[in-house]
């Protein structure tokens, strides 16, 4: 008996692994990527990314080529189908080309023509805009230097000869973007006044999106009025922090990451760990889930990567969704326009698909790179079919084919039953067919109490209309039936008095 | 002849009975509509009973449990499938029994006037306004659309702002406080329960600790006799 138990328990558990090895050819366990349901609870879902492919020194053939292996690479820059590297390490930049998920080295930039100091130093971050020129931030020689094509120096833009940049600060450029206009957003070490901001032609033209500093009133009157003169010297003085990294987006804005903040004011969203950058340095990003886009809500205590998600880089495809990098647990948050997350996925580890020291992320169309700092590799990430149908399923909805994205939708619940924009895409679709109640039903599964509430507004409507004649006579009813015993009461009260009335 | 007499005064009592248990739940409205004059009758007139006061009490559970399970999914965000109902109404009962046992053992040493027995009598009337609008508050949540919610939400601090209200001059009027009184004792109240709270929470951890050495002590005996 208890032999054949255990043989049943065995057959059942061999029969769910081949299903689990089924689902998951590439050795990823499901747990890999998942979301954040209503009540913040973690969702496992169908991997929306695999790899693709590993790029590093050997893949690329460096080694035949100068023999130097990438080095501590600090950033990633994709324009096309070429791709530059920050080859920090060995002071130069690699240009690769690629081709299907090959990569091959077209170029390595390790110094320009025509400019006083031609070579690099530390280069922090690389930039290329769409006529080919590139911006280089080189920390070591404290300039963001441009260069044609061709590598042709045409102009540097160095530290502020202006007031309100600190003239004992050193210039210290670690990233940077550039606007379709040419202007140049620099974000630098030991700046809090916001990102450095050139004119195209290399003028300073002041500082913009400095962070707020806040202060609690709490704070203020115990710093104020309560400690010592040797105490405040002491304590940390309130200035505002630095932007982690930047990324401008298509429209012109530039998306900033934020890793200084307390924990607690993540929920509450005011630690703002991604902001949206209009041209005044207001944060305009759109916040429409229930929860502000943090990367992780919750963490494991006691493992060794606690704490909040630490974005250090981001990027925007051209359909206004947004990948963050968290260092923290080396994953990757997906986001669409309307800051609901739609997936995460990644750990820390030496396997394919982990990293030890994520520092960078890009994008190639809806691929994604990530740059790891101590593995010295580029991991390309390609859609799955899942993470695919997400995508079209938004986009059509945002090009206004609604009944074409509901269908969309349902193809993405089929793969993710879980998933609760699908709800909602599918509710918002057939709502414009007049299909309240069932709208309804998808609404609630999604939590949406806004669009529910539409639905159900429309639905009592018809409701009403057509059960007006029962609710009417219920109404009546309610108003004659009482009038009506208080009327028998009186005159049987009436018919007894007059009876007596004849007695006596 | 004595036995069917006695009978018949039983079926009489029963009936005077059951009839000044109706009569005192229908004291409720006079009760939560003339709050001042209302509760002095309901304890020095003898007008309430302690019977209506479980049943309000039962009813202000039920309808708890009730507007978690029915409110319309618009205006509630229960995490319906996390929900149980027991551990619910026992989260409303007890901190209001020790509430009541607090305010009575601290009104007693400062010469308040009512028993046990008439703040049980005066808090559980007080809770009337709450069933009252909220149970019917859930039913019509559900023909209601996310844009009219503010009546929603208006209603229901309608209630609980009446219920406290009815809270404090129950407690006034059985106590024959003055109203500054009722407030300072109702702050005192509130750290009497805490104090109460911590007793038992102490109380229990002992006995357990107690209890588990009683238990270690009888399994090193055994181990050592065998």
């Amino acid at each position: 008996m208890k032999m054949k138990r255990r043989l049943s328990l065995i057959l059942g558990l061999l029969m769910m692994l081949s299903q689990v090895c089924a689902l998951a050819e590439d050795g990823f366990s499901t747990s890999y990527t998942y979301t954040y349901d209503y009540w913040e609870d973690v969702q496992e879902s169908p991997d929306a990314y695999r790899v693709a492919t590993v790029i590093d020194s050997m893949t690329l053939g460096l080694e035949n080529l100068d023999g130097k292996r990438i080095s501590k690479p600090q950033s990633l820059y994709a324009r096309g189908n070429l791709l530059y590297i920050c080859d920090t390490g060995n002071n130069r930049i690699i240009e690769a080309e690629r081709n299907g998920t090959r990569f091959s080295v077209r170029r390595v930039i390790s110094e320009m023509t025509g400019a006083a100091v031609n070579d690099f130093s530390d280069p922090y971050d690389v930039f290329a805009d769409p006529e080919g020129n590139l911006y280089v931030a080189d920390y070591g020689h404290q300039r963001v230097t441009m260069m044609d094509s061709q590598l042709n120096w045409i102009r540097d833009y160095t530290k502020p000869t202006d007031a309100t940049f600190d003239q004992k600060l050193n210039f210290l450029p670690k990233k940077l973007t550039v606007d379709v206009a040419g202007r140049v957003y620099a974000l630098c070490q030991n700046v809090n006044k916001g990102l450095v901001k050139y004119e195209a032609d290399g003028t300073f033209s002041g500082f913009i999106g400095a962070n707020t500093v806040s202060i609690s009133m709490g704070e203020y009157i115990w710093k104020r009025y309560f400690q010592t003169k040797e105490q405040r010297a002491q304590s940390e003085s309130f200035v505002p922090t630095e932007y982690e990294n930047i990324y401008i987006d298509q429209e012109g804005f530039i998306y900033a990451t934020n890793t200084v903040f307390s924990e607690y004011d993540l929920k509450s969203d005011s630690a703002k760990p991604i902001r949206r950058l209009n041209s005044l340095g207001n944060d305009i990003l759109i916040k429409n889930d229930r929860f502000p886009p943090i990367g992780d809500l919750q963490w494991q205590e006691g493992s060794d990567s606690y704490g909040p998600s630490k974005f250090t880089d981001i990027t925007v495809m051209d359909n206004d969704i947004y990948v963050a990098l968290d260092r923290t647990r080396g994953r990757l948050f997906g986001y669409d326009s309307q800051g609901v997350l739609l997936w995460a996925f990644g750990t820390r580890g030496n396997v394919e698909g982990a990293f030890t020291g994520p520092i960078s992320v890009e994008h190639m169309g809806y691929d994604l790179l990530v740059l790891d700092q101590l593995e010295n590799s580029v991991t390309l990430f390609q859609p799955t079919e899942y993470g695919q149908a997400i995508y079209d399923a938004s986009e059509t909805y945002l090009k206004g084919e609604y009944d074409e994205s509901a269908e969309l939708w349902r193809s993405v619940l089929k793969m993710n039953a879980n998933f609760p924009l699908a709800f909602r895409g599918i509710g918002r679709a057939i709502l414009r067919q007049d299909r309240f109640e069932e709208a309804m039903d998808y609404f609630r599964l999604a939590h949406d109490r806004e669009n529910y509430g539409r639905a159900f507004k429309l639905y009592r409507k018809i409701w009403v209309e057509k059960n007006i004649g029962w609710v009417i006579l219920i109404l009546a009813a309610a108003l004659i039936i009482p009038l009506g015993i208080g009327r028998i009461r009186r005159m049987k009260g009436e018919v007894i008095t007059h009876e007596r009335s004849k007695v006596h | 002849m004595n036995a069917a007499r006695s009978i018949e005064t039983r079926k009489a009592d029963r009936l005077a009975r059951r009839q000044r248990y109706l009569e005192s739940l229908k004291y409720a409205f006079h009760v939560i509509t003339h709050p001042f004059d209302g509760f002095w009758d309901l304890v020095h007139e003898h007008r309430g009973t302690v019977a209506a006061a479980h049943t309000f009490l039962i009813l202000f559970l039920l309808t708890r449990v009730i507007k978690l399970m029915c409110t319309s999914f618009q205006f509630i965000t229960a995490p319906v499938q996390y929900i149980n109902v027991f551990e619910e109404m026992g989260s409303l009962l007890l901190p209001f029994l020790i509430l009541c046992v607090a305010n009575w053992a601290m009104t007693t040493l400062f010469d308040g006037k009512g028993r046990f027995r008439d703040i049980y009598m005066a808090m559980c009337y007080a809770l009337v306004p709450y069933t009252l609008i909220q149970l019917p508050m859930t039913l019509i949540s559900n023909g209601l659309s996310y844009e009219e919610g503010s009546l929603y939400s208006v209603m229901l601090s309608i209630s609980l702002i009446w219920c406290v209200f009815l809270v404090f001059v129950g407690l006034m009027q059985v106590h024959d406080y003055s109203p500054g009184k009722t407030f300072i004792f109702l702050i005192v109240t509130v750290v009497g329960a805490a104090v109460i709270i911590f007793l038992m929470l102490t109380f229990f951890s002992l006995l357990s600790d107690a209890a588990s050495y009683f238990i270690s002590l009888y399994r090193e005996t055994f181990f050592r006799l065998n």
